[in-house]
């Protein structure tokens, strides 16, 4: 499925993502990880480590609905994959997270950004990993 | 007011998520399909992203605090080890797969659309299932 370049929408957008970590650290002295954000939802320390954690989701939530209220429009979301594989990939993204500590939001962005040695790591490794998958779903298996 | 501030702050990451494209997995997974329908785009979005958290991480940790907190709460391990690597590998894997990342899919949750929830769901249980292998493990080895 061909989709069309969009430089500045995906810098304008970047830009964004970075001045929420910024705002998150300002205010709440947080990194902005979904999955370290997300994990902590459901297994939480405190109430009041549950409450800025359901906030910060409800307002993640409630990006589409507010582009929709500012552009008319809501976000394109295509999908190239089936039921079942997006439960495989689902459950096996929950498993490196875990393991990994973070994902593109908390290791790409946030520790990126910190120079951490740690997150520069993640961060190829995935980067890697996910280049191979894809080469191998789409040109050796055909998908 | 805690809150309110705390929602907002992810309404910008969920409205700058919906922008960049990566809530879009034809887009994500093109991105890495440079043989095939390459498109580029998300390199802008990781550009974007960490030049400006580097810029403003350098005036925020600056101050001794937060403004809503009484201490900053920054991971501190700086060893590298194979749960680290290989993990984020395994992340990458299902990444390719699906298309998601979890950064992607909690705002794209907000469009309602089914292939999101169903991501979501088993992103939950895939991070429950390691979390168990996690304590079953440490059990182990506090017994041994």
């Amino acid at each position: 499925m061909e989709t069309t370049f969009t430089p500045f929408a995906s810098l304008s957008g970047g830009v964004l993502i970075g001045i929420a970590s910024v705002l998150l650290m300002l205010m709440l002295g947080r990194v902005f990880g979904a999955t370290g954000v997300l994990a902590g939802f459901f297994s939480p320390s405190s109430g009041q480590d549950f409450s800025w954690r359901a906030a910060l989701l409800a307002g993640m939530v409630s990006g589409p609905l507010a582009l929709l209220l500012l552009t008319g429009e809501m976000p394109t979301v295509q999908v190239p994959v089936s039921y079942p594989m997006l439960m495989i990939g689902g459950l096996i993204v929950g498993v490196g997270v875990t393991y990994g500590g973070g994902c593109t939001s908390g290791h790409g962005v946030c520790g990126m950004a910190r120079l951490s040695p740690r997150s520069f790591v993640a961060t190829i490794s995935f980067m890697i990993a996910t280049f191979i998958t894809v080469f191998v779903v789409r040109h050796l298996l055909g998908a | 007011m805690r809150l309110f501030a705390t929602y907002l702050i992810g309404l910008i990451f969920g409205v700058g998520i919906s922008i960049s494209g990566m809530a879009n997995p034809a887009k994500v997974l093109n991105f890495f399909d440079v043989f095939g329908t390459w498109d580029p785009s998300l390199i802008f979005v990781m550009g974007g992203a960490v030049v400006v958290t580097f810029i403003g991480y350098r005036l925020v940790l600056g101050r001794s605090a937060p403004l809503m907190d009484t201490t900053f709460h920054l991971p501190t391990r700086r060893d590298l080890d194979l749960r680290l690597i290989g993990g984020s590998a395994v992340f990458g894997v299902g990444w390719g797969i699906a298309g998601f990342c979890p950064g992607g899919a909690l705002p794209a949750l907000g469009t309602g659309r089914m292939e999101v929830i169903v991501f979501t769901i088993a992103l939950v249980a895939g991070i429950f299932l390691a979390k168990f292998l996690q304590n079953r493990g440490a059990a182990k080895a506090a017994s041994a």
